[in-house]
């Protein structure tokens, strides 16, 4: 495959990338006066993005015509779904951004900036097929984050958070880069084709320990127990905003990344990974719903719940099939739209002077002051605790099924046992909203583009939901077929 | 479209509208309403009622509904109308109505008047659906129908915890009675292949002497099914040893009383015997025992009724031993002569439970005899009221003039069982009449305790609530106006200067009308009922020979009756107004037997020894150590346990501190790598 075919099947990336250092050259020239205007701009990037990924994922590509740069990266069906989430995700994360910073007069142009140099990392992730280019995604990606996290500078929780991130994100990429370098020692290459060659057949001891260790650096991207314990603080420390795009996209990506890794790369060793996914998996779940139980901020418990909805994720990353990979595709989707609408509900609740309101005690009585938002919150805990007819409910079902069919009951039986744990301190929102006196702390007002992101959500997450179940469905094969082609 | 579905669905819809829109329609739109659907039943019932009196109508059957079809299992719901229905339609939709009447006035001051009056309409229906059953399912659905509505009627007033207590009490008991006819259900279904009653009935001649396993055993077929069959009908009429739940009844409202637990529910045991009857007279064993039943039922509640205080109690007991007659009477095989005396008792019995209702609500809700008195001039049309039904009830009559209802339907019983030759049927006839002289001397008693002597009244606890709420009230306006209070201060005549006065013409009317029943009733239908085989037209077994042979029986058996009854009251006179201090004196003589009696033979005392306690005692391991102990403690509350400690822990290994997530992270590494080596 000659250079300019391999240019025009990452054309979303290079136009991120010069649209990223354009708005940069803008933002040290205009100040942060252009801040919001480049926020727009970041947007109408990213939908024209989508438009470029949009024939890839509807088409099915797969093969060898989807394989750029000597094998480096892959334009395939599987990586334009992930990419079209991560695009919204990211689009969402430049939406509601002006209108928290400004507040504080934080709003600075490099915001959406680095929103854009993140969105090109994660699309490098996603069609990595190559453990450099994997690298390259991800810490691009990372350094990114690790900005964002701390964005407000003069807060001391920000601040607190981006350090801890980029810390304990560090010593992640370590065990990654290590995994990786043992995996090239005991298979003589770095792109995922040959390592599954090579790895076909007994196991090496060395190769093992690779794949455990790159499975280890994957896992502290998704926040899979037991490399979850940064999620909280910096879900926690993070502005808003950030927080929201921290609990999307990346974590899309990685999932991508993660089911690439261990389907293509490592997927002649099912057996090899199988166990450890299905042990992060359960606890993912479990230590999730546990942590949430008992939090006071509403982000801090969002935090947990993401841990523990990666956990059902992660089941679906078990079964090892094609139908598995479509549920997580599926269930990732609904996921993202779940968590949009929770954080697009949590940014809207102010006070009379529009300072966050964090509190989940904050929200007694919301259902009588704010019967709207109220409506949604329940609406977005209620599928968060998978119950029908929410469209949560499809999400885990589809999940669960994949692990029925690859004969994994009893990890399905006890991923539904322990999602009962969750469905109590998602419920206990509602019980807060719905029959605590008012606390009549929510009073602040927001503009069109939070309602409008909310209702779309709520929308999305309503049993209108399951009108989408079967061009959803039949996208998520398109991608999974693609994943698993080369296999 | 055919009067019966009238009759039996305008209580119903009456019911539905009266109990859903409750306060939304008001008291007096669901009073019209109940009342008005129940008055017109009773009109529509009665033409059907005199076209068999005059034998001009024929058995008919009103289909409804299709119900269930499975298999050979096929039954509808239709309304079965003949010469028995008919008897019941009136005496339900009579009775019913006049009730609904009266409780306008007795229920004047209850703050639930719709939910009351729904009730009883509700009852009436499943009442009608009892009578009217085609089959035996839809005679059992009548039959549980009655049961709620009693148990809802009997806890009307629920806030008091006797009424509760009283309500459970009737429908524990009653299931056992319930599951007798349950049982009696399957099994005549599972020897017939049917649960219509016709079919049931024209098959059964031939299952005599067949023989059926049950409880191991092989026992002759008939005579299980109508045992079964007859231990539900001992449930729901109260006899002995299912009766316990009779007088604990009389908590309910006393229409109420009246109503269901005097002349309408209790005899559905009755009823459902002689609707049978074809199937009981295939059995002699089954037969005797139901002549045992009613025979001891009528002695043993007669004897207690003697002794006593609780006006309302005295004539509970009295219905049960009056449905001790009809049962005896059905057991020897005059089944037209128990059918006559259900019909006739429906009547003086219900009028009495609403006489003593009027006394009762004259005297402030006192129920206690031994406070009443010389009523006679305070509330004299009540007191002639109750002497139609006390002069019908013990049977006073002069033989081939006239008689009050009691008169002719009790001597009917009695002669039949005379007549009937057999064993029982002779030890039947005794208690009969030892009972005859007990419900005298009981009837007058009450009679002369209420209505003779001196005022007693001063010591009542609700008189003297009432005089004194009453004078309070006085007090504020009426404290410069002398001549008012003078009356309040009479306490030395015993009346603690309260006068009752009579209840409203909504209570007398309906007693008046009654009293006609319970005067006339006996005289006027005893051709029908008794003599005349054309007007039963196979609706009951009718045995010819024992009709006949119960006009051939001895002059002293046909004089007996009247003589106790003579004896009774001259008794109770001799006690209670010659010589008042006679019945202390003979209870201080007896003191055991009449605390035997008094204590209703101790029979609620040793079944709570040997039912109530054990099952409490068994209820309550179940729920400490099998529920509380073992299934909440390791299942919900366990697990509740189990979470609330892992969130703890989750949140203490959440220190912040990045060396313990570094540290968090490496453990899980190493976990993972030692994992996958030693596997």
């Amino acid at each position: 495959m000659d250079f300019a075919a391999s240019l025009g099947l990452v054309a979303p990336e290079i136009l991120l990338s010069v649209s990223g250092l354009v708005l940069l050259l803008v933002s040290a020239w205009a100040g942060d006066k252009a801040s919001r205007a480049i926020c727009i701009v970041g947007v109408a990037v990213l939908a024209v993005c989508a438009v470029l990924v949009v024939p890839a994922l509807c088409g099915g590509a797969m093969g060898t015509d989807t394989v750029a740069f000597d094998g480096q990266l892959k334009a395939d069906a599987f990586s334009a779904f992930a990419k079209l989430l991560i695009y919204a995700a990211a689009a969402v994360a430049l939406i509601v951004a002006p209108a928290y910073f400004e507040r504080v007069g934080a709003m600075r142009a490099e915001y959406g900036v680095l929103i854009l140099f993140a969105v090109v990392g994660m699309g490098i992730m996603v069609s990595a097929t190559d453990l450099l280019a994997l690298y390259i995604g991800l810490e691009l990606n990372s350094l990114a984050a690790y900005v964002l996290a701390s964005f407000l500078r003069t807060d001391g929780r920000s601040a607190e958070a981006g350090l801890k991130y980029f810390v304990l994100g560090a010593l992640a990429s370590g065990i990654l880069l290590f995994g990786m370098s043992l995996v090239y020692g005991f298979t003589g290459t770095t792109g995922f084709d040959g390592i599954r060659a090579a790895l076909s057949g007994e196991l090496s001891m060395g190769a093992l320990f690779g794949l455990i260790f790159v499975l280890a650096g994957l896992a502290f991207k998704i926040s899979a127990v037991p490399f979850h314990m940064w999620t909280p603080d910096v879900y926690e420390g993070a502005p808003t905003p950030v927080t929201t795009f921290f609990a999307t996209a990346p974590k899309v990506a990685a999932l991508a990344l993660a089911m690439r890794v261990t389907l293509d790369a490592f997927g002649s060793q099912e057996i090899a990974w199988q166990q450890v996914i299905i042990f992060a998996a359960l606890a993912s779940i479990v230590v999730g719903a546990l942590g949430a139980i008992g939090q006071v901020n509403i982000k801090r418990l969002l935090a947990y719940s993401s841990i523990n909805n990666v956990g059902f994720l992660l089941i679906g990353l078990a079964a090892g099939t094609p139908q598995g990979a479509a549920a997580m595709l599926v269930y990732l989707v609904i996921y993202v739209a779940m968590t949009v609408g929770g954080f697009v509900a949590v940014l809207m609740m102010k006070d009379a002077d529009g300072v966050p309101v964090e509190g989940i005690a904050d929200l007694a009585g919301l259902s009588r002051t704010r019967p709207v938002l109220a409506l949604c919150m329940a609406a977005v805990m209620f599928s968060l605790a998978g119950i029908p007819p929410l469209f949560g409910f499809w999400g885990k079902f589809v999940v669960f099924q994949a692990a029925v069919n690859a004969g994994m009951v009893p990890l399905a039986a006890i991923g539904i046992a322990a999602s009962v744990i969750g469905a109590f301190y998602y419920i206990k929102i509602v019980k807060v909203m719905y029959f605590d006196e008012p606390a009549d702390t929510v009073k602040g007002i927001s503009d069109w583009a939070h309602w409008a992101l909310l209702a779309i959500a709520a929308l999305f997450i309503s049993p209108l939901g399951y009108l989408l179940t079967k061009v959803l469905g039949a996208l998520a094969d398109n991608a999974a077929t693609a994943l698993f082609f080369a296999a | 479209m055919s009067s019966i579905l009238i009759i039996v669905f305008g209580p119903l819809l009456a019911a539905i509208i009266a109990g859903l829109g409750n306060r939304a329609i008001g008291n007096v739109p669901a009073k019209i309403l109940t009342t008005g659907a129940l008055f017109l039943s009773c009109a529509l019932s009665w033409p059907i009622f005199l076209s068999f009196v005059a034998g001009t109508a024929e058995a008919s059957v009103v289909p409804v509904l299709k119900w269930v079809q499975s298999g050979t299992l096929t039954f509808d719901w239709a309304l079965r109308v003949d010469t028995l229905t008919a008897i019941m339609l009136v005496v339900i939709t009579s009775v019913s109505a006049l009730v609904h009447l009266y409780s306008w006035g007795y229920m004047d001051e209850d703050p639930d008047q719709p939910r009351f009056f729904a009730y009883l309409s509700l009852f009436t229906f499943a009442m009608l659906m009892l009578v009217t059953a085609d089959n035996l399912v839809q005679m059992f659905f009548g039959w549980e129908g009655v049961g709620l509505a009693s148990y809802l009627l009997i806890g009307f007033w629920f806030k008091k915890p006797s009424a509760c207590a009283a309500a459970i009490k009737a429908f524990v008991v009653n299931r056992v009675g319930d599951l007798g006819f349950m049982l009696g259900i399957f099994g005549t279904y599972l020897v017939f292949q049917t649960t219509s009653i016709p079919e049931i009935l024209a098959a059964a001649p031939g299952m005599a002497g067949s023989t059926i396993g049950f409880l191991g055993m092989r026992l002759d077929t008939m005579t299980v099914l109508c045992l079964l069959l007859f231990i539900g009908a001992m449930g729901k009429s109260a006899q002995l040893g299912l009766h316990t739940w009779l007088p604990d009844a009389m908590e309910g409202p006393t229409p109420v009383s009246a109503l269901i637990h005097a002349a309408t529910m209790v005899t559905a045991g009755v009823f459902m015997v002689c609707r049978l009857s074809p199937m009981f007279q295939t059995s002699d064993t089954a037969m005797m025992v139901v002549t045992y039943v009613g025979a001891a039922t009528c002695f043993f509640a007669a004897t207690i009724g003697t002794t006593q205080w609780d006006i309302k109690r005295v004539i509970a007991y009295s219905t049960c031993s009056q449905l001790g007659y009809m049962f005896f009477a059905a057991g020897v095989g005059a089944y037209g002569a128990a059918m006559f005396h259900l019909f006739t008792h429906a009547f003086f019995k219900a009028l009495l439970f609403l006489g003593a209702g009027s006394v009762i609500h004259a005297m402030h809700h006192e129920q206690d005899m031994r406070y009443y008195g010389a009523l006679r001039k305070q509330i004299p049309l009540t007191f002639w009221v109750m002497m139609a039904g006390t002069l019908a009830i013990t049977g006073v009559g002069v033989m081939g003039v006239f008689g009050f209802a009691g008169f002719y339907s009790k001597d009917a019983i009695l002669e039949a069982a005379f007549a009937s030759g057999s064993e029982h049927g002779q030890l039947a006839f005794f208690l009969g009449v030892v009972a005859a002289l007990l419900t005298s001397f009981y009837s007058w008693r009450l009679m002369f305790l209420t209505f003779w002597g001196q005022p007693r009244w001063a010591d009542s606890e609700h008189i003297q609530h009432a005089v004194h709420g009453h004078h309070e009230d006085l007090d504020e306006e009426a404290s410069h106006s002398e001549h008012n209070s003078h009356a309040h201060h009479g306490g030395d005549d015993g009346t603690a200067g309260y006068h009752p006065h009579e209840s409203p013409w909504v209570m007398l009317l309906p007693l008046l009308i009654l009293s006609v029943g319970a005067v006339f009733a006996g005289y006027v239908f005893i051709h029908a009922f008794i003599e005349d085989a054309g007007f039963w037209k196979g609706a009951i077994f009718y045995n010819e020979h024992l009709m006949h042979a119960m006009h051939e029986v001895p002059l002293w058996v046909k004089l007996s009756p009247g003589v106790v009854m003579l004896a009774g009251l001259l008794i109770a006179w001799n006690s209670y107004i010659r010589n008042p201090k006679l019945p202390a004196a003979f209870v201080a003589q007896f003191r055991q037997l009449h605390a035997f009696l008094y204590n209703k033979w101790y029979f609620d005392e040793l079944y709570n020894f040997l039912f109530v306690r054990p099952a409490f005692w068994l209820g309550r391991v179940l729920w400490k150590q099998g529920d509380i102990g073992i299934i909440d403690r390791f299942g919900p509350n366990g697990a509740a346990w189990a979470v609330a400690q892992g969130s703890r822990y989750a949140q203490k290994v959440q220190s912040g501190y990045l060396y313990s997530y570094a540290l968090v992270m490496l453990l899980g590494l190493v976990a993972a790598v030692s994992w996958v080596m030693v596997r």
